[in-house]
């Protein structure tokens, strides 16, 4: 058998064993580098706050900060308490109760989730003001004239604020808590029911308690993404972190200034992510799938009950999505002309442009990484995966923050030395290009498509590598012919789920983007800001369309398994 | 075939060196030592066992030879050439190894006959085919072919591993429990079905299993693998008969300890009777020992000397395994043909008829 090879390695023998020592360091080395390329705008917001920077510190501390700090513990503090409301009760309407429609709330309770809070609030703005539908219709039916005959609750207020991102973001808690409940062991529920405790005991002794690792995680991811909105509190003039920060720094010209508040958010989002690590370890022994799935006892309702319980899930879907979907269409078909403009298809163009590119770096390089820890596995890459995945936490702000302080460092660099020895101006090379934004794409993002990745890649028997490689296909190639053709479905995901998301990022994008460039996002924005709201209508019309594609990859995620995996946006 | 193994016969010594020898290796799981110093030869067309509990270290020995695991101390040679050493190795993809794993690992995106030419890359199409083909009809797959490995059952996913893995004519099969994904007649059928084949082939083997039927089966010599290291290297009527540790003895077979002691250097007296054994023990004597009793030195004789009750019984066909209890609280394991028939509680006469006597120095404290 063996007549052909038997002197296969002679010759080569050192030669390879040399080869195979650079082989590992390649793939471990890289995603090394990789990983510290991730972590480093925050290594850099860090440094740089803690550089003099001449009085800002003091003046902001004097004057604003404790502000910006209170006003986000208040929009924190509310919307903390929204989501969980609006998540556990929907979540537990979905799977513990019998109604009518049921099956259908189960995925229309994530549609908000398409919807970005700036859009949102545009479209209540538009809704809720007083030349909008609701104030006409009361004046109409009341007969009041002008603003002095009654009032109206200002939807551009704290509250508000609260309001519109409770709205979008509470399917983060409702999908959690959701998988959570499916999981609780049946066994212990109707042991429960039957020591004589009622629906609402169980569920406040029982239900509650079991899910409550799950719906903090939930709020948690919520939380993150309320530190992380620019649009909505710039809109409403909230003056949270977030909005001092971009204030400072556009608005007084202090990037050191914006560091500083960046430092503080950062207090912030540590606290965050370790609410959110932690309750995932407990929920990891709270909540063991069993093995088989067993349908719940279901409380079957009826009459008013059912009235109730429809009336409860139907709101937030009304609400948070089809109530702002209505009044964006309505104002994008009056304004279409308007808006269909050749400089909006260039926007579209931008957007999908730099959203393609950042999915496909965060993906390439998600693959690069994990795939290495399969090949090497070890501690140190197991936390440079860790760390190099925080950039989800980070609000886009901070990131941007972290993100220009270096590359200007570069760029002055560079063009001083060319200066000096060639007499010529490189200009910028990174800091206010598209670089900068799709640095901060795959930064933000990598978490996601580094989760999918890996997920993929450990449904695959790791004798499948040692079978491709033991029929002589080296580590890459192996990654390539049959890792690659059987985890192409979670890659897919994963890239639709990042290109999404930077399709709807605002504040990075906002405080990176080149002179005059714009995206969808910056678009909206910017007419918005100027009052232009119907202008805006098209763009995030569009924007939430584009939303629904990883909404619906989840509802089929859920119609398909009914046991499905936690938050897959965060 | 025969005539390739001389190929290295410009070797001034006549003794044909062994394809694979590993020297005194020692390699972490995690960062738990998982393998002690091993060291273990295999000469060509010779099939080998290891054969061990789950968490012994016999599978971290496996893919260090394939390649994916590195070395502390000792290395690795495989047809004289050294693979693996401490900081190097050859990767996996040109050791010329062949592999066959528990969940088969086959490429579920590919047909059968993509699958068995996997290992063929720079083979032309023709050359390709022909092995191709001859490798599915000695494998009796021809029919499967095109079929894709979910369309497959157990034993056919099994022919078209084991198929993949030969047909690039590899040095050397490793083979990770091969067969503990079938049910228990497959598993015996194809136990067989294998090991024939490895033998006309003169396939040489390394196999990992904690099931000492494969092990049985396959290997010419198996090596008993525990905490890392190899307990003892042998063929599998010895570690039956004369298994060296206690650890061998109580992991190989059935079988129950007797306490006892010796009382002349070929004689053991127990609670049970004496017992003479053919060879002399070399221990003290009145040494504190256990005596070791398989299922099968326990006679049943309506004379027999010792009276016990039948506490359970297990019936597997052609035989019957009893456990019974003496008046003394002593427990045997007897295996009666299946005609003598009792049941539960019922007294049973039986003698011991050990030829020879497997005995073990008794801890202090037991």
């Amino acid at each position: 058998m063996a007549s052909v090879n038997t002197n296969l390695a002679g010759s080569h023998r050192h030669e390879q064993l040399r080869r195979s020592n650079r082989y590992v360091n390649w793939w471990s080395g890289g995603a090394l580098l990789l990983a510290a390329l991730a972590v480093m705008p925050v290594i850099a917001v860090l440094l740089f706050a803690l550089r003099d920077s001449g009085d800002i510190w003091t003046h902001l501390v004097e004057t604003a900060l404790f502000g910006y700090v209170e006003t986000t513990l208040w929009l924190m503090l509310g919307v903390g308490l929204s989501v969980f409301i609006t998540g556990v009760s929907t979540a537990w309407l979905v799977t513990m109760c019998r109604f009518p429609g049921r099956k259908l709330f189960e995925w229309l309770l994530l549609l908000p989730l398409a919807i970005p809070a700036y859009v949102i609030a545009y479209a209540y703005t538009d809704f809720l003001e007083f030349a909008g539908p609701v104030q006409r219709s009361l004046r109409a039916v009341f007969g009041w004239d002008s603003m002095q005959d009654y009032w109206f609750p200002n939807i551009r207020s704290l509250g508000g604020a609260i309001l519109m991102m409770g709205l979008v973001l509470y399917p983060y808690v409702y999908l959690l808590a959701r998988s959570a409940f499916l999981e609780q062991s049946v066994n212990v529920l109707e042991a429960s029911r039957m020591l004589g405790r009622g629906p609402w005991r169980t569920f406040s002794t029982v239900s509650l308690p079991t899910a409550r690792p799950a719906i903090a995680v939930g709020v948690s991811l919520a939380l993150m993404e309320t530190l992380n909105d620019y649009g909505t509190v710039d809109f409403f003039s909230v003056y949270t972190m977030t909005a001092g920060l971009v204030d400072v720094w556009l608005g007084m010209g202090s990037l050191a200034g914006g560091a500083q508040i960046a430092t503080t958010m950062l207090v912030f989002v540590v606290l965050l992510i370790m609410l959110e690590r932690m309750s995932r370890r407990h929920q990891k022994l709270y909540q063991q799938a069993s093995s088989r799935y067993k349908p719940l006892p279901a409380y079957q309702l009826g009459g008013l009950r059912a009235g109730a319980a429809v009336t409860v899930c139907a709101l937030p879907v009304v609400a948070g999505f089809l109530v702002p979907v209505l009044v964006l269409a309505r104002l994008a078909f009056i304004y279409f002309d308007r808006s269909w403009t050749p400089d909006f298809q260039l926007y579209v163009f931008n957007s999908v442009a730099l959203s393609v590119a950042a999915a496909a770096i965060a993906l390439a390089i998600a693959l690069f990484v994990a795939y290495s820890r399969r090949l090497h596995g070890g501690k140190i890459l197991a936390l440079a995966t860790r760390v190099a995945t925080l950039g989800y936490a980070v609000p886009g702000a901070v990131l941007a923050v972290g993100i220009l302080v270096p590359f200007a460092a570069f760029d002055n660099t560079v063009d001083a030395l060319l200066r000096k020895y060639l007499g010529i101006s490189s200009g910028l090379l990174l800091s206010g290009t598209v670089a900068a934004v799709l640095f901060a794409y795959v930064v933000r993002f990598l978490a996601i498509a580094m989760g999918q990745v890996e997920s993929s890649l450990e449904k695959v028997s790791p004798s499948m590598d040692m079978a491709a490689r033991t029929l002589g296909y080296r580590a890459g190639q192996t990654l390539v012919r049959y890792h690659l053709p059987l985890i192409r479905g979670g890659m897919l995901t994963a890239a639709m789920i990042v290109f999404v998301d930077c399709m709807k990022e605002l504040p990075a994008t906002l405080l990176l983007r080149p002179f005059n460039f714009d995206t969808l996002a910056t678009h909206v924005y910017e007419f918005a800001s100027d009052e232009m709201l119907g202008e805006a209508s098209l763009g995030s019309l569009t924007i939430v369309g584009v939303g629904l594609i990883p909404v619906v990859l989840l509802s089929r995620m859920i119609s398909r398994t009914r046991q499905t995996l936690g938050a897959s946006t965060g | 075939m025969k005539s390739t193994l001389i190929a290295n016969s410009d070797d001034p010594l006549a003794a044909p060196r062994p394809l694979l020898e590993v020297r005194n290796i020692s390699c972490n799981y995690g960062l738990e030592r998982a393998v002690f110093d091993l060291s273990l030869t295999v000469h060509r067309g010779e099939q080998v066992c290891l054969l061990g509990p789950s968490g012994c270290g016999k599978t971290t020995v496996l893919r260090a030879i394939a390649g994916f695991h590195p070395l502390l101390t000792g290395e690795i040679c495989i047809n004289d050439q050294q693979v693996s050493a401490v900081g190097a190795m050859v990767p996996p993809e040109v050791r010329r190894v062949g592999m066959v794993f528990q969940d088969h690992a086959l490429f579920p995106h590919l047909s059968v006959r993509q699958n068995v030419a996997s290992g063929l890359r720079s083979f032309s199409a023709h050359e390709q085919k022909s092995a191709v083909d001859d490798m599915l009809d000695r494998m009796g797959l021809s029919r499967h072919a095109e079929k894709y490995p979910h369309e497959l059952s157990g034993g056919q996913q099994q022919r078209v591993a084991l198929a993949r893995a030969l047909v690039p004519k590899p040095l050397l099969l490793l083979m990770d429990e091969p067969f503990s994904n079938l049910d228990q007649e497959l598993r015996e059928h194809m136990g067989q079905e294998v090991s024939d084949m490895l033998k006309e082939n003169g396939i040489t083997c390394v196999m990992v299993t904690h099931d000492q039927n494969d092990a049985f089966a396959l290997g010419d010599h198996v090596a008993v693998m525990a905490d890392g290291a190899i307990i003892q290297w042998d063929t599998p009527y010895n570690l039956y008969h004369q298994p060296c540790t206690y650890f061998v003895a109580d992991f190989i077979g059935n079988g129950i300890f007797l306490a006892g002691t010796i009382s002349t250097p070929t004689r053991v007296a127990t609670s049970l009777g004496d017992l003479e054994s053919d060879t002399n023990l070399e221990m003290k004597v009145d040494a504190s020992i256990e005596v070791l009793i398989r299922p099968d030195d326990v006679v049943h004789d309506p004379d027999g000397p010792i009276r016990a009750k039948v506490h359970r019984r297990a019936f597997k066909g052609a035989e019957i395994m009893y456990t019974l209890r003496t008046a003394e609280g002593i427990t045997l394991l007897a295996l009666f043909p299946s005609h003598a028939n009792f049941e539960i509680s019922d007294e049973v006469s039986v003698r011991l008829a050990v030829d020879h006597l497997v005995v073990f120095e008794r801890e202090s404290e037991t």
